[in-house]
């Protein structure tokens, strides 16, 4: 029999953790309860009801067919008023009682009404003329009465009294908004700030606004006629909306032996306290101390408890939130996170005002991190501020670039004032039209959207740019993509987890691993795993040649033409007349169109026929340069001390050595490799994956993450040491720790960066957590399964393997250059 | 339907490229054993669909990673559709219709 599950609260929380629910197969039998007669409405839009600006229709999140699809009993209109946590019983206001498995409690806030003198009259609820802002019914009663009225006194100029006050302007003539406190939103807002949003509500909206302002008394005896303040003063009105906060819905959980203290007290899986199926989530929870109030929580609390409460994720915790939020109150852009202000003596805070603009900006930042941020009047940098809030990110130098867009290479490019037909992706085309139109066709993640129009598929420099046009054009409502952090697409898992379970079920072949984790085979997948399984079992990998990219199965470097390219070893760029006599012979022989030399200090022989490529490297007869793997590709060296006036090491000996020793090894990405005589670098070594200069006295610096391709970075200074040996097994060290916890096709440019040199210092250099003689053991054990690809040519691997695939029509061939 | 081949001359999990009629013709064998045939010719930019990459559903152009459905032809990222042909398999033969 199906578990039965009880939600009490039929509002944003109590739907959306059903959907969650929903969302995960979960296999229960729903009941829910909501106070309100209707489906469930969107509370925050209910300020756009009262503004005008939307219609009551269009707020709506599920209507009643919603619950009636999903299988739903909704009792709408009905109150729960005890919950028997012994018999597991929930009694509701029209007599019934209903029986759960598993209950969630989502009940919510309501209103908070100060105790004001005259607020209420006696048995009759609020006094004629006074009203709360809360549910759909309070707003439609507001705008009934207001339009009827002139003036309007709202108490609270938190973020719903500013609203409230924005909208009954909508309705009738004069509004004056009374607060408490010293300066308005002082929840969100220091002193500053509040001022500031302050005067523009005044000048540039007409709202009379009354600080420090404490209502004693609101007057009149059968309707409103005014309210009194404590210092004496009467403002007359004949409307009042209390808009002083809201407290958790918690007295139903009280009465039943829930623990409560400002909200229902819950774990970190969203139970209430010693209550393992009783589950909390939203307004009414506190969690850690914390009771929330905007939406963001409540979507994580809800996804913890979803995950929970099917199964599907046991082990999911909340954690808190770091709240964040970015809004227009009252028709002013605010956005504020975390402190207001300087809270520790080291704390920097970094503040710009032009009151003149109603402009107010503050960071405050603690240890090089944002703990905080207040932007009034222009949240331009809102999202780039929350982003480095939430996720603790590094920011600039320049501490200014984090309140304005400065001038320069380093400013971001304004994504909205770019014209549609601007080219953003340079490799595929892709202008910044393309890619809103994409996100307009129902694109919601930066993957998907990166799928359907290939923009940042190419050399991948514009996938930040391409990112920000995506949350530009999704307009906040971008969603995070999971599949942003799988190892391949195909298979739900980062490489951490994959790697465990692959060891886990013993998994040694591509197709193995889509039957056990991943259910469908995916075209996509196959090449990344297959370059994962071969370095992680060596000579017990299962070799599947379908797994391979077709460069791996022909060993070359397919063309534009569909020729491929051959680029034998050529050991550190160095080559003997007999080599090169060879090499001649054979594309003479072979009427090669192309003979080239490449970056990498080899020979590249270019538009050789796939059925040609067994009889050439049979001709040329030396071992396969791996130009077409992700894998170590080349040691670029200079002459060094050998020849070299200035060389101080031998860098020509290194880098053949190296090139010997880690040939062939596959990796996440391409690797390449360089050894330099010298600091005047003429092997380049300061921009490559691994790169070695040597140095006066003998010793050799290793940098690591350099690149001089579409990105270009110089490398970090991994470590300086006093022998070529160390540089060897240094370099084979971190190799391995690359080919072990990199993303598949993330570089090293990235890679570093992202896991930091100072971490790959502490593990690779001193050793730090025990990791190296084991990166080294196989690192060994690679190199010695390490066996020449063009060997594999007087017997196809498979039927055909070298057949044409070239069709007949005339194809644009690369031009012979005699 | 015309006989183009052997079965075995396609190992499971790839394409190879067949020439019937003066056209090249494209025939993959799934790994669940079954057989598709598509136009050899990528119509983004040349590239020979046949050294692509596939799983049930799809393959991938080695040239610029397009894809196009096995079944239909129909594109997967936006390029035009290439022909589909029907293919069947008797007696290890492989049997298509232009």
């Amino acid at each position: 029999m199906r578990q039965r599950l009880v939600v009490i609260g039929n509002g944003m929380a109590g739907a959306r953790t059903v959907e969650e629910i929903l969302a995960r197969g979960g296999e229960f039998d729903i009941t829910m309860f909501g106070d309100e007669p209707y489906g469930n409405y969107n509370r925050i839009m209910l300020s756009n009801v009262l503004a005008g600006i939307e219609d009551e229709s269009g707020i709506f999140l599920n209507d009643l067919s919603w619950y009636a699809e999903n299988g739903i009993r909704l009792h709408a209109g009905v109150r729960i008023d005890r919950i028997d946590r012994y018999a597991k019983m929930v009694y509701a206001s029209d007599g019934t009682a209903t029986g759960y498995d598993k209950l969630v409690i989502a009940t919510g806030s309501s209103a908070f009404v100060p105790p004001i003198k005259g607020a209420h009259v006696p048995g009759r609820g609020y006094h004629q003329g006074v009203f709360v802002f809360r549910t759909l019914d309070d707003t439609r009663a507001m705008i009934r009465y207001a339009k009827e009225h002139e003036r309007a006194v709202v108490i609270g100029g938190g973020l719903l009294g500013l609203e409230a006050a924005r909208g009954l302007q909508n309705h009738l003539g004069h509004v004056t908004l009374v607060h408490a406190a010293g300066h308005l939103m002082n929840t969100q807002l220091n002193a500053k700030a509040g001022k500031t949003l302050q005067t523009t509500i005044e000048q540039k909206l007409g709202i009379e606004v009354v600080v420090d302002g404490m209502t004693t008394e609101i007057l009149g005896k059968n309707a409103v006629t005014g309210v009194k303040l404590a210092g004496g003063r009467v403002i007359d009105c004949d409307v009042v909306v209390v808009a002083a906060g809201i407290r958790p819905n918690s007295a139903v959980a009280a009465d039943s032996g829930l623990v409560v203290e400002r909200g229902i007290v819950v774990d970190d899986q969203m139970r209430a306290v010693d209550e393992p199926d009783i589950y909390v989530v939203g307004e009414c929870a506190q969690h850690r101390d914390q009771v929330y109030g905007l939406v963001a929580p409540l979507w994580e609390q809800a996804k913890v408890l979803a995950d929970h409460v099917t199964g599907v994720d046991r082990s999911a915790a909340y954690h808190g939130s770091q709240v964040a939020t970015k809004l227009k109150v009252a028709g002013v852009d605010v956005a504020s996170m975390g402190q207001q202000g300087a809270e520790h003596a080291d704390d920097e805070l970094i503040e710009f005002a032009e009151p003149a603009k109603g402009i107010y900006k503050n960071v405050v930042v603690r240890d090089g991190r944002l703990v905080g941020a207040t932007l009034v009047g222009d949240a331009g940098k809102a999202a780039v501020l929350i982003k480095a809030f939430e996720k603790g990110s590094e920011l600039p130098e320049n501490r200014a670039a984090l309140l304005f867009d400065l001038g320069g290479p380093v400013a971001e490019e304004s994504v909205a004032d770019m014209p549609d037909e601007e080219q953003v992706c340079n490799c595929n085309g892709v202008s910044k039209g393309g890619i809103c139109a994409a996100v307009a066709g129902g694109c919601k993640t930066v993957g998907g959207v990166m799928d359907a129009t290939r923009a940042g598929k190419g050399c991948g420099t514009c996938k930040p740019l391409v990112q920000r046009i995506v949350e530009w054009a999704a307009g906040g409502t971008i969603e995070e993509d999971p599949a942003a952090s799988y190892y391949v697409p195909g298979v739900p898992m980062p490489k951490p987890e994959l790697m465990h379970a692959i060891r886990l079920h013993q998994l040694k072949s591509v197709s193995s691993v889509f039957a056990t984790l991943g259910g469908d085979e995916d075209a996509k997948s196959k090449m990344g795993l297959a370059s994962l399984l071969k370095m992680m079992w060596g000579e017990e990998y299962v070799d599947e040649r379908d797994a391979r990219f077709i460069n791996d199965r022909v060993h070359a470097n397919i063309q534009r033409d569909g020729t491929f390219s051959v680029v034998p070893q050529m050991k550190g760029g160095v080559t003997t007349p007999a080599q090169l006599k060879r090499i001649a012979e054979v594309a003479e022989r072979h009427g090669v169109p192309m003979v080239k030399l490449t970056g990498g200090q080899r020979i590249d022989l270019l538009g050789i026929p796939k059925e040609k490529l067994p009889e050439i490297w049979a001709d040329l007869d030396m071992p396969s340069g791996y130009a077409y793997a992700k894998s170590f590709r080349t040691v670029k060296t200079c002459v060094g001390s050998d020849y070299c006036r200035f060389g101080v090491g031998d860098s020509t000996a290194l880098g053949i050595a190296l090139e010997e020793r880690y040939q062939g090894i596959e990796g996440p990405g391409k690797m390449k490799l360089a050894v330099t005589g010298c600091p005047r670098n003429c092997a380049e070594a300061y921009v490559k994956d691994l790169g070695v200069v040597a140095i006066d006295g003998g010793k050799w610096e290793i940098y690591v993450g350099g690149a001089a391709g579409a990105h270009v970075r110089k490398g970090d200074l991994l470590a300086t040491v006093g022998s070529a040996d160390e540089v060897m097994v240094l370099t084979g060290r971190f190799l391995q720790y690359y080919r072990e916890n990199g993303n598949w096709l993330e570089r090293t440019y990235a890679w570093v960066p992202r896991v930091g040199i100072e971490h790959l210092k502490k593990v690779l250099v001193d050793d730090a957590e025990g990791l190296a003689a084991g990166l080294d053991e196989r690192m060994t054990a690679s190199v010695g399964a390490y066996r020449d690809p063009w060997k594999e040519r007087t017997e196809p691997a498979t039927p055909g393997q070298f057949r044409t695939s070239l069709p007949l029509i005339v194809l644009p061939q690369v031009p012979v250059r005699a | 339907m015309k006989p183009i081949g052997s079965v075995h001359d396609i190992p499971f999990g790839e394409g190879r490229t067949f020439s019937v009629d003066g056209r090249m013709i494209a025939v993959f064998r799934l790994r669940d054993g079954s057989i598709r045939a598509l136009d050899a010719v990528c119509p983004h930019k040349g590239g020979p669909l046949a050294d692509g990459q596939i799983d049930l559903k799809q393959v991938v152009c080695p040239l610029h990673l397009n894809a196009w459905d096995l079944a239909t032809g129909c594109s997967l990222s936006g390029q035009k559709p290439v022909a589909s042909y029907p293919v069947r398999i008797d007696d290890d033969l492989l049997f298509l219709e232009l």
